[in-house]
């Protein structure tokens, strides 16, 4: 078991060193890219350019530079902005993280469940009203893109029906930090999770309905009957069982996916200020430092997902176990 | 009779919802009782509708798409009638318990076999918890399962095939059923193994009182078992009786022809050629005579030649996936094939004889040693010279519809390989497709259908075709009749027959069928743990066995003959071996001693 976790570490080490250097290499292969051009400002003097460039360090061999920022990110933590001048990465992040973590977790718990129980209803009323009803909804919920759930409930919640007694306890839009009590925050985001989980409820449901109804054509199904099990533990101890696991590894991609910043149409729609936001305004600029740090913060989170939703595989099936 | 019978089928009728709303019958007018104790069989080729029959007495059918006819009694229920809840209160798992053909996919993989066998138990009877593990262990002690108290916490993955049988029979015998359906409970498994699990299953029935309802297709399993048997054809049943009377004097027609063409072991004691099935007139039920094959193998110089021939698989795991063991599947294996001759590959599954014949053609390419075709070694050839050569060596597989692409029609499949060969133009292999289809036994039209509008056997004569295309001078037969029902399975022999006749092809036939084999060989080698322990002509290996391992096989093949009955073969039961070794495992050098022209044994004979 230890050497398995040993393993996923190093693992993890050589995929993050990977994309560092692939997003760095990008930057500076970008066509028309000198940074400190753009970070003199418009017309400037030839002079200020190149005092620019020697005073970030520009002019330095590429590894050199390199190594520096990952230095200056890793070991001395003072990694600053390229655009906004003073600005630290590192504070910047551990400020947006939280409020991104909030929303992705509470939507993965709500979508998980949703997802589930969409998906196993349907399954066992195949054919019959209740798994209409459900697969047409959840068609209806893939197809609706999440900014504009987003702005739908915003009209409703925040605009139209504001002031009647269903909404008047919403809270304005933006992230509601923990320390400042956690009713507050429980409330600020109960409709930003509505709005995220939307689409993978819809999804999640599908996948399982029909992983479900795959594994009914199995032979062990047909044992478990024929041993006389009733309906109930045959569907959700013997068929759901197997039929998650496809469920399982999209959660870790999705989960760690949306936490490195994928939830960016959410949190601006609900004015969060999340590590999705501030990617996307540091890709606005070219802000390298900024970049380099949020996409590292991504991949960690993606890689972690991932080696935890392997675990939990092997928790599921045994067969997995095998070397 | 004058017990009540445990089980009394009454003119049942089963149809299925087909295409466009139709419902097809697929049982019609099905009558039969089971006497408490008794064992009964329905046997009938694939599509008869045995299976189905089954299906219905548990009421298993999706309700959705089938629809059940007729009065059927179980223990003094009637079927029919009850609901899921009754089913579940009253028969499944009460008073009938069910084991599948398939042992490998039967038990659900990611539970250990002890919760499943207490989830059985449970079910139906409270009980404590540890009252039920040791119940568990009772059963699968009972059904000879080597260290049942310490296995029981294994999953199924954990088991070879024989053993995951007597898992789901441990399971069937929680209940104490008064009856046990045992849907084709033999037919994935190998000779050996079947022969235990009959054992087994004939001695628990005395145990515990049980009647059976034995499901199969194979008339050594039927004379075997059955105190009386049902034969079904198309979803009737057209002939029953006393096995004893049954196999001595069938009344129908379709029944003798059943018969004739089962393959019999020892039926060729004393022929000196490989022997066509005789014809059967499907009519009258008369066998018509049996020719043999015509021509001699040419022994002046070998077709194929292989020597030292040693496949190895890398087990990996651990940290950085490092290599932890080795799977010896093919060790040192030398034999030769002279043009027009058949040498048999037989052996269990796991042997290595499937990927002898996979490592001849180099379709994996660990393997060394040498395999010369007509003179010249395949493994020192670079790669499109192997492409070139390997028109001389097909394959027949096992799998026809496995192995033909579902979207291609069968004359695009069979002109494919020639024009890729540039062996002529599109409209010559066009014509000499249609040639091979009329010498297959098929319509030139059919060349336009897909591989799904045909049934089992003519796919597999449309791969027979397939594979003559490119005038090979070998074809790997691998498995390729197992699949076939018996009729079938004489017919495809038959034209296999023909075909070397005619073109003086030799067969590299690989199989687990030793009756079929001895029919269609000249030589056979015995396979065991990737190693070849005998090899022979044909009468010398079957008549004269030298190895242990080579007279273990061959008595344990099911003849039928219901003398056999009371049969008990006592052999202990045990896990297949597979020859797993060690990183650096340097394998004994064998020695073969030869015990007459041409016949050699594995020295270490002796030892064993």
């Amino acid at each position: 078991m230890l050497a398995v976790i040993l393993g996923r570490l190093l693992r993890m080490v050589v995929v993050m060193f990977g994309i560092s250097v692939i997003t760095f290499a990008i930057f500076f292969a970008t066509p028309a890219s000198d940074p400190a051009a753009r970070i003199a400002g418009r017309n400037a003097a030839p002079e200020t350019v190149e005092a620019v460039r020697k005073d970030f360090g520009l002019d330095r061999p590429l590894p050199v530079q390199y190594a520096l920022m990952m230095k200056r990110l890793f070991i001395t933590r003072d990694l600053t902005s390229f655009a906004n001048r003073g600005q630290k990465i590192i504070p910047a992040i551990a400020n947006a993280a939280p409020a991104t973590l909030s929303l992705v977790s509470g939507a993965a718990i709500l979508w998980m469940l949703g997802g589930g129980l969409a998906g196993i209803i349907a399954a066992a009323t195949r054919g019959r009203w209740p798994d209409k009803l459900l697969m047409g909804a959840s068609m209806a919920a893939v197809a609706m893109p999440v900014f504009w759930v987003g702005e739908m409930v915003n009209l409703v919640t925040q605009s139209r029906f504001h002031d009647t007694w269903a909404f008047s306890w919403v809270p304005p839009l933006g992230y509601a930090p923990l320390s400042e009590g956690a009713a507050l925050w429980f409330k600020s985001l109960v409709f930003p999770w509505i709005t995220l989980a939307f689409l993978n409820i819809g999804l999640y449901g599908r996948v399982l309905r029909t992983g479900i109804i795959e594994t009914y054509q199995e032979d062990f199904i047909r044992t478990a009957r024929a041993k006389g099990l009733p309906a109930r533990k045959v569907l959700l101890k013997h068929a759901t069982r197997s039929a998650i696991i496809p469920i399982v590894i999209m959660f870790g991609m999705d989960f760690g996916v949306l936490v490195g910043g994928a939830a960016v149409l959410t949190e601006v729609v609900f004015g969060i200020n999340g590590v999705g936001r501030l990617t996307y305004q540091a890709l606005k600029v070219l802000d390298l430092p900024m970049i380099m740090a949020t996409v590292l913060y991504a991949s960690f989170f993606v890689v972690v997902a991932n080696a935890v939703v392997d675990m939990l595989c092997l928790l599921i099936d045994p067969r997995m176990r095998r070397a | 009779m004058t017990t009540t019978p445990i089980l009394s089928v009454r003119g049942l009728g089963v149809s299925f919802l087909g295409a466009r709303g139709r419902w097809n019958r697929v049982v019609e007018g099905l009558s039969f009782d089971i006497a408490p104790g008794e064992t009964v069989a329905l046997v009938g080729e694939s599509g008869s509708g045995k299976s189905v029959t089954a299906m219905s007495v548990m009421r298993l059918l999706d309700p959705a798409t089938s629809r059940i006819e007729g009065e059927v009694t179980l223990d003094g229920h009637a079927v029919l009638g009850l609901d899921e809840a009754g089913m579940i209160r009253h028969i499944r798992g009460q008073a009938a318990a069910m084991i599948f053909q398939e042992p490998m996919t039967s038990l659900h993989p990611i539970y250990r076999i002890g919760d499943q066998i207490i989830e059985a138990l449970t079910s139906h009877r409270p009980m404590p918890k540890a009252e039920a593990r040791r119940e568990a262990i009772a059963l699968l002690e009972r059904v000879r399962i080597p260290n049942a108290a310490a296995r029981i916490d294994d999953y199924p993955h954990a088991f070879s095939g024989g053993m995951r049988q007597r898992v789901m029979i441990a399971m069937a015998l929680a209940s104490r059923p008064r009856l046990l359906i045992a849907d084709e409970p033999t037919t994935a498994l190998d000779v050996t193994v079947q022969g235990e699990i009959l054992d087994l299953l004939k001695d628990l029935q005395a145990d515990y009182g049980m009647a059976m309802l034995f499901i199969t297709h194979d008339m050594g399993v039927v004379a075997e078992m059955a105190d009386r048997t049902v034969v079904m054809y198309r979803g009737r049943a057209i002939e029953q009786g006393a096995t004893t009377a049954l196999f001595a004097h069938p009344r129908e027609p379709y029944t003798r022809a059943l018969l004739a063409s089962v393959p019999v072991l020892g039926s060729m004691r004393g022929e000196p050629a490989p022997l066509r099935f005789p014809i059967v007139d499907l009519q009258t039920g008369v066998a018509g005579p049996a020719l043999p094959l015509s021509g001699a193998p040419d022994r002046s110089a070998p077709i194929l030649d292989v020597r030292g021939l040693v496949t190895r698989f890398d087990v990996r795991g651990g940290l950085f996936h490092r290599r932890v063991a080795r799977v010896h599947a093919v060790e040192d294996v030398s034999f030769s094939i002279f043009p027009g001759e058949t040498l048999s590959l037989v052996g269990e599954s796991g042997c290595g004889k499937s990927t002898t014949g996979r490592s001849i053609i180099r379709l994996n390419d660990r393997s060394t040693g040498s395999v010369k075709l007509g003179g010249e070694d395949l493994f020192a050839l670079a790669p499109e010279a192997l492409r070139r050569r390997r028109r001389d060596i097909q394959m027949i597989p096992q799998d026809p519809l496995a192995s033909m692409n579902p979207r291609m029609t069968v004359g695009a499949a069979l002109v494919e390989p020639f024009c890729e060969h540039g062996l002529g133009a599109q409209a010559d292999g066009r014509a000499k497709a249609v040639q091979l289809m009329e010498q297959v036994g098929l319509t030139p039209a059919m060349l336009d259908r897909y591989p799904h509008e045909f049934s089992g056997g003519q796919r597999q004569r449309v791969c027979i075709a397939r594979a003559l295309m490119l005038d090979p001078k070998l074809i790997i037969a691998d498995e390729s009749v197992s699949a076939l029902d018996v009729s079938v399975k004489a017919q495809v022999v038959n034209l296999l027959l023909d075909i070397q006749e005619r073109l003086g092809i030799a067969y590299l036939f690989i199989s687990h069928d030793i009756a079929v084999v001895e029919r269609i060989s000249h030589r056979i080698a015995v396979m065991y743990m990737g190693e070849i322990v005998e090899i022979g002509p044909r009468r010398e290996i079957l008549e004269r066995p030298q190895h242990p391992y080579t007279r273990h096989l061959i008595g344990a093949v099911t003849v039928p003959d219901p003398s056999r009955r009371h049969l008990r073969r006592n052999l202990p039961a045990r896990e297949l071996r597979t020859p797993l070794r060690p990183i650096g495992y340097q394998p004994p050098a064998r020695r073969y001693e030869e015990v007459s022209p041409g016949h050699l044994v594995s020295a270490e004979a002796g030892e064993s």
